[in-house]
């Protein structure tokens, strides 16, 4: 129970707490999107770690090896991955019709545009 | 199989009355005379449904399993059948005296006012006839947010704040206290059927009765008990037919009613008796019925005064009802129908003079009957029934409360009454004095008005017809009696 | 036999029309796969629920690899029901949206609208079938993903920012629950939900468990928008289509609201849950939160969409108030009053879209004198702002009746205070609009008194007359709604 015994949690959290920050500190909606990925990617080591143990193989049965990597993380991560980048396609795509809509992709800016919006009320139909 | 046709029509009757009226709004002669139809055949179910009661009948009747183990049921006993003939019966006099001051006075929206009266009355046989608790309170919401309209009938921003209190005060207490009293009840007791001997006896002791007894007294907002009392006055901003309405047959009619029935059927007087904890209610009432009348004796604006008479009329039911003696009870039923009739009459008077001359005032009041005689004698009438003086049929109800008072020897609930009655003719009779014996002011009609002369016959007939009906009960009240003597247990 | 394949079916009808509505792309065609698929779909729900009430749960293996090493599909009384709801609102949803999207789609994108509806029905009703925690994933994100971008369809550009902000807080909270699942995993070695509940006594004191149900507790509830993990929300009802609210309010938060109960009842164990760790009292201060300070929130808008979102997130309070409780009772209650405000929220964001097609917004400006220029609508808002307050005869009503004998069953009484006293918020904010339809006169440059299109109109009527149908008549949502209860509750001391 050492620290680098358990290295890749610790790795795993740090990521986490890493993605997180970006996400709710930066202005910037792309780099929001960079820490959502961090934060997911955390996710994907979280998994894909605990699977590999040590001297073990892939798990196909044969003579001669009793210790087998076990390969269903490693599947669920590959699904995951696929759901992130569809999710960061998603996000990216979003930010360049925000860019569009408003000009701008730093939210506090594009929140000082819609309190002017409210402030003086016009029928806006840029968006969509 | 009869008798659930007869007990659904009561229901269909003024909703059959709500469709006639909106569909044939464009027409206002055929309009009224829907209404007036509906009213008269209502009228009439009504009387055959209670003669039927008289008799020993009590129709009941399933009408949907609402939840399992609860359903909306209706089932008539003889409180019932007094509210539903009260209510109905007036609704003929007051719809007529309506077409008279809404034309008189050129109100706006009329299709909507007579829908929703429809409506109210509609909810005041859904809370007569309604079988368990649940079904009371369904129909007593529904009351509530009819009227709503009616309250903001002329739509100004007085009207709207005004409908904010009624709204406010009705929903709020009905919401925040009779519902989780309602709720309590069921899970206490296991049913919310009203059962003779109340449904609470033996399951609850003294404490937990006292404290459901308050969320019941006080979550029955419409009985105007203070201080959930500001709703009444600030409901007078609405047409006078609609304060008419509000006083005397519908609105606080139900809130009395709904007060009787909770002792009588879900309480239980001899249980409330047996535990003592109804001792607090009546003097909440005492203190209802005096405060109310010292601002009544300095209000100023008729229908203000009036507005707090009622407040302070209530009381007397709510009073009467928690002495729990037989004797009191039915002086609570007999004053429901008293007060009924005398303060209707008195809100048509009031009506009438707004028609006729525009005043709203006491202090504008004087000689005026001179020139409506009718008006202020049927004004007349209704004062001395509200003071409780014989020939009017507040005298009958005062009876009975006064002598259930000494009776039980609570000399200070004699001394409320008595001190009541002073105050009554404190506000009441100077109104009459004025209006017979003073000067009319010379300015008051010189260049703006035409002199002016009675309301409109048909107002004025109907006000004949209730201040008439007032003395009436006073010389025959046989048949309330025998409906309000069963209320109480037969004794 | 077709039936046997239901389970999967439920899924596969609507996620296979996706794809086809792409090919054809022509919005006429496409709205009637769309229509038929949702038909099907409920068809498939409403048999569904009438098998798991008569025989207990179905139990349906994927490509016939037997659980728990294949994914398993499984359904039961409580999956059912939630699949009901949310392809009944799919249903109602799609005549409605034909005109409904025509003034705020444009028209070459009528397809992706149809497929993305599609999509989204396929993801929540997958995640009720599903047996399998990663496949709940999964399918969360498939949902939620379309959702994104049907709420970014909205033609206001802040619509925009709102399915930004959602998509951020929605990942987020998908990816934490996606940690307690990994946790969990790493501790039973299993996926199977029903597997990993037999397993999870074992290790129920270990710190992984506890870590795990936090992490879902917190990634589910962000999805369920319970205070304060809920300000994605606002801005999502408000700007997204008229349809996709009404479709959302109705159903997004409710099925999450289901895998929360899932996890909490099935999974975890409510012992584990409520008796050993203070979730019990942590919910109950969170829904007491949500059950005020959104709803005085809401009494401040001047926008009836967001009026609206605002009075959902207050309402959701309602329901975790019931889970909360952890009683058979406070269950009970949180499933009708699922189903309940589903159908009138679902009704009020329906009326509000044919108001907003004719009126050109759903600021109170804009909706001023409503009363007079669409009564019937005003007036079917009014319904459904009654029943937002629970008075007798709305099926609001019956959710807060069932809430409040809960409470008091549990003997807590002060809880029958805090459920009423937030009617009577709920009286404000409904009374504001009220004021606004009635008492003030229609903008200059209102167009004429008339209703909205018949199609649009006929829908939402039809939620709101439920409304009204299932406050006065609700023995069959509380006999379902008591039996989603017992299964909950049960289904993990009884096992498979």
């Amino acid at each position: 129970m050492t620290l680098a015994s358990h290295f890749s949690y610790w790795t795993t959290i740090l990521l986490l707490m890493v993605g997180l920050f970006i996400v709710i500190a930066r202005d910037n909606l792309i780099k929001k999107l960079i820490g959502l990925g961090i934060f997911q990617t955390a996710v994907y080591l979280l998994y894909i770690a605990p699977g590999k143990l040590i001297g073990g193989v892939a798990p196909i049965v044969g003579s001669g090896f009793a210790v087998y990597s076990n390969p269903l993380p490693h599947v669920l991560i590959l699904t995951a991955i696929v759901v992130g980048v569809a999710t960061l396609a998603l996000g990216l795509a979003l930010v360049v019709r925000i860019k569009e809509a408003y000009g701008s992709i730093d939210e506090d800016e594009i929140l000082a545009i819609d309190a002017q919006d409210d402030a003086s009320p016009t029928p806006d139909h840029e968006g969509g | 199989m009869t008798e659930d046709i007869q007990l659904i029509s009561l229901l269909l009757t003024p909703l059959v009355g709500m469709l006639l009226v909106s569909l044939t709004g464009r027409w206002p002669n055929l309009r009224e005379s829907m209404t007036l139809l509906v009213a008269v055949l209502l009228f009439s179910e009504s009387l055959q449904l209670a003669s039927d009661v008289l008799g020993g009948a009590r129709p009941g009747l399933t009408l949907i399993h609402m939840l399992p183990g609860l359903t909306l049921r209706l089932a008539v006993e003889p409180l019932g059948a007094v509210f539903s003939v009260i209510s109905s019966g007036l609704w003929i006099i007051s719809t007529l005296y309506s077409i008279g001051y809404m034309r008189g006075n050129n109100e706006k929206k009329q299709t909507r006012f007579y829908v929703c009266f429809a409506g109210a009355i509609f909810a005041a046989q859904g809370i007569a006839l309604a079988g368990n608790m649940l079904t009371l309170f369904l129909f007593y919401e529904a009351m509530t947010l009819i009227t709503y309209p009616l309250v903001t009938h002329h739509g100004t921003d007085h009207a709207r704040n005004s409908a904010r209190t009624y709204l406010g005060v009705l929903l709020g207490t009905s919401i925040a206290f009779l519902l989780s009293g309602l709720l309590a009840t069921w899970v206490i007791a296991g049913t919310l059927d009203f059962r003779h001997g109340g449904i609470l006896a033996g399951h609850l002791g003294a404490a937990g009765t006292a404290l459901l007894l308050v969320l019941y007294m006080f979550g029955i907002g419409k009985a105007a008990l203070m201080p959930f009392h500001r709703w009444l006055p600030a409901a007078m901003v609405a047409p006078t037919p609609v304060s008419a309405l509000l006083h005397a047959v519908a609105v606080v009619k139900a809130g009395v009613f709904t007060i009787v029935k909770v002792i009588v059927y879900i309480f239980g007087a001899e249980n409330l008796i047996a535990l003592g904890s109804a001792n607090w209610v009546p003097v909440i009432a005492g203190f209802t019925i005096i405060s109310a009348s010292i601002v009544a004796l300095r209000a100023d604006n008729l229908k203000r005064r009036l507005a707090y008479s009622t407040v302070s009329q209530l009381s007397y039911v709510t009073l009467a009802a928690t002495l729990l003696a037989p004797i009191s009870i039915v002086g609570a039923v007999l004053h429901i129908a008293a007060h009924a009739l005398g303060k209707i009459t008195l809100f048509f008077a009031a009506g009438s003079i707004y028609t006729a001359a525009h005043k709203t005032e006491v202090s504008q009041l004087d000689g005026i009957g001179r020139r409506m005689p009718w008006t202020m004698t049927a004004f007349a009438i209704g004062a001395l029934s509200m003071i409780g003086l014989p020939p009017a049929a507040g005298f009958v109800s005062k009876w009975y409360v006064l002598s259930a008072a000494m009776s039980l020897e609570h000399w200070w609930a004699v001394g409320v009454l008595v001190l009541s009655t002073l105050l009554n003719a404190g506000y009441f009779l100077p109104i009459v004095w004025r209006a017979f014996f003073r000067e009319p002011p010379a300015e008051a009609d010189d260049h703006h008005h035409a002199p002016h002369g009675e309301a409109p016959r048909i107002m004025v007939f109907a006000q004949t017809a209730t201040a008439a009906l007032t003395v009436g009960m006073f010389f025959y009240h046989e048949p309330v009696l025998r409906l309000a003597r069963a209320v109480a247990g037969g004794f | 036999m077709l039936t046997q394949h239901f389970p999967a079916l439920l899924v596969v009808v609507p996620l296979i029309a996706a794809p086809l509505i792409v090919l054809v792309r022509r919005s006429l065609p496409s709205w009637i796969i769309a229509l038929l698929a949702t038909a099907a779909t409920f068809g498939i729900a409403l048999s569904l629920l009438d098998r798991t009430l008569a025989e207990g749960t179905l139990s349906y293996a994927m490509g016939s690899w037997a659980p728990p090493l294949g994914i398993e599909y499984r359904i039961d009384a409580a999956g059912a029901f939630v699949a009901v709801i949310v392809a009944a609102m799919g249903l109602i949803v799609m005549p409605y949206s034909r005109v409904g999207i025509a003034a705020e789609v444009r028209n070459e994108e009528h397809y992706l609208y149809y497929a993305l509806m599609m999509l989204c029905l396929a993801g929540l009703l997958g995640i009720l079938v599903t047996g399998d925690a990663f496949n709940v994933f999964v399918f969360l994100e498939v949902s939620s993903l379309a959702t994104y971008v049907l709420i970014a369809m909205g033609r206001d550009r802040r619509a925009l920012m709102a399915a930004y902000q959602y998509l951020l807080m929605g990942t987020i909270g998908a990816t934490l629950y996606v940690v307690g699942v990994g946790l969990l995993y790493l501790e039973t070695g299993t996926l199977n939900l029903a597997d990993m509940a037999t397993r999870l006594p074992m290790a129920s004191d270990s710190r992984a468990v506890l870590a795990a149900l936090a992490f879902i507790t917190v990634g589910i509830s962000l999805k369920i928008a319970l205070f304060p993990l809920h300000l994605w929300l606002p801005n999502a009802y408000a700007y997204a289509p008229s349809p996709v609210s009404a479709f959302l309010a109705a159903t997004a938060t409710k099925v999450s609201i289901y895998v929360l109960m899932r996890y909490f009842f099935s999974i975890f164990g409510e012992s584990a849950v409520f008796d050993a760790r203070a979730t019990g009292a942590i919910l109950l201060g969170l829904s007491l939160a949500a059950m005020f300070i959104p709803a005085i929130v809401a009494i401040f808008q001047h926008d009836m969409k967001r009026l609206l979102a605002y009075s959902s997130v207050s309402q959701i309070g309602y329901i975790t108030l019931g889970i909360s409780m952890d009683s058979v009772d406070g269950l009970m209650a949180s499933a009708m009053h699922l189903f309940n405000h589903a159908l009138t929220k679902g009704g009020l964001f329906l009326v509000l879209g044919g108001v907003v097609l004719r009126c050109r917004g759903a600021s109170f400006d804009r909706l001023a004198g409503l009363g007079q220029t669409m009564p019937v609508a005003a007036f079917a808002m009014v319904v459904g702002g009654l029943s937002l307050i629970g008075v007798p005869g709305t099926a609001g009503f019956i959710s807060k009746w069932y809430l409040v004998s809960a409470a008091i069953h549990l003997g807590q009484w002060w809880l029958v205070g805090a459920v009423l006293a937030s009617s009577l918020l709920a009286v404000i904010y409904v009374w504001r609009f009220v004021e606004v339809a009635y008492f003030r006169a229609p903008p200059a440059d209102h167009p004429p008194p008339g209703e909205a299109p018949l199609s649009m109109f006929v829908p939402a009527l039809l939620m709101i007359g439920g409304c009204v149908y299932f406050g006065l008549d609700a023995t069959w949502s509380s006999e379902v709604a008591t039996r989603v209860a017992e299964v909950l509750m049960n289904s993990r001391s009884g096992g498979q």
